[in-house]
């Protein structure tokens, strides 16, 4: 069997590094960083699903199609928000364009 | 045929030999996991854009949810996900006790996920009337944004409802896991039943994980955020 067999050492390592992210987004939270809450929360969850995906659900040792293929739903994920964004943010723009400064009180609205 | 008989319990004669029929099998469970991805990804694609049109009452409603609940049950589930890990480790290595006594626990933990959702949340906002659809009262101290709070708590409870049902189909196929654990089903050879529950269980996870600090963070919880 080629099967690559993960030690515990490592899982409880992962399940260790999880527990603290999780008390450092939920720290972060109550720290004010404007803007860059949203970044920070977002990042933390970001890692936290990497360490699950890469470790837990083994995939650091698959094969390229798991990869390939894990890469492949991201992507359209990706698709599916941007999107959905270009058509939601660009909709209320001004009839009347004056400049870039218009785009000011729509990045406001996200941060 | 004889060939194929000399095979490990769990074998199908479709596949060149059990390396393959692993790898099919955990390909073909990403496969599902990503339709999944897509499925919440709708939900998720909805909120994001109307967190940006309403966000003010976004942070009233996200104010309302008690992050230690949200934070107490991400641990919970991490917790479940080491469990269902150690599960498949316990049945790589050959050891079945241990393969069923950590699947329960990750039963247990599941069970504990979705009793601390369910009585000190849910039951928490029905009682404060913010369920949508059930008595919901919007509070003259919110102001103009308060129009939009139910909007926050739709996203609220569909989100985490999707969420508890997955749950609850995951204990579900713990439950037959154990059984057949204990029946001594799973060997290092044959094992693949568990592996692509695991993948199951792992994802759920990871959908919690961006829910918690989507629901119940963002926005930030310092003084003069929100309201």
């Amino acid at each position: 069997m080629s099967e690559h067999i993960v030690s515990v050492k490592i899982y409880v390592g992962i399940f260790v590094a999880l527990l603290c992210l999780t008390a450092l987004t939920t720290g972060v939270a109550y720290i004010d960083l404007g803007a860059f809450n949203t970044v920070a929360a977002l990042a933390i969850a970001v890692v936290k699903m990497l360490l699950v995906v890469l470790f837990f659900m083994h995939v650091k040792y698959s094969g390229g199609l798991t990869k390939v293929f894990i890469l492949a739903g991201v992507l359209f994920f990706a698709i599916l928000v941007t999107l959905t964004l270009a058509d939601e943010l660009t909709r209320h723009w001004s009839p009347t364009p004056t400049g870039w400064g218009t785009l000011a009180p729509l990045l406001s609205r996200f941060f | 045929m004889a060939i194929h008989n000399a095979h490990a319990q769990g074998f199908a004669h479709q596949f060149e030999d059990m390396e393959q029929q692993r790898e099919a099998g955990s390909l073909g469970m990403w496969v599902f996991l990503l339709t999944e991805m897509m499925f919440f990804g709708g939900l998720f694609a909805t909120y994001i854009v109307y967190r940006a049109l309403y966000l003010p009452s976004f942070e009233i409603g996200s104010h309302l949810l008690e992050v230690r609940f949200g934070a107490l049950n991400t641990a919970v589930l991490i917790g479940s996900s080491l469990t269902m890990a150690l599960a498949i480790h316990s049945a790589q290595i050959g050891k079945r006790g241990a393969q069923v006594g950590f699947l329960i626990t990750t039963m247990i933990l599941g069970a504990a996920f979705l009793f601390i959702k369910f009585t000190f949340e849910w039951h928490h906002d029905y009682i404060e009337h913010l369920v949508p659809g059930f008595g919901f009262v919007i509070r003259p101290e919110w102001g103009a944004p308060g129009a939009h709070v139910p909007m926050f708590f739709c996203f609220y409870f569909f989100m985490t409802g999707l969420h508890a049902l997955h749950m609850i189909i995951g204990i579900g196929i713990l439950t037959v896991l154990t059984i057949l654990a204990h029946r001594g089903r799973f060997t290092p050879q044959y094992h693949s039943p568990l592996e692509v529950s695991g993948l199951y269980w792992h994802f759920v996870d990871i959908v919690w994980i961006f829910l918690f600090p989507l629901l119940y963070l963002i926005g930030g919880r310092y003084a003069g955020s929100g309201h």
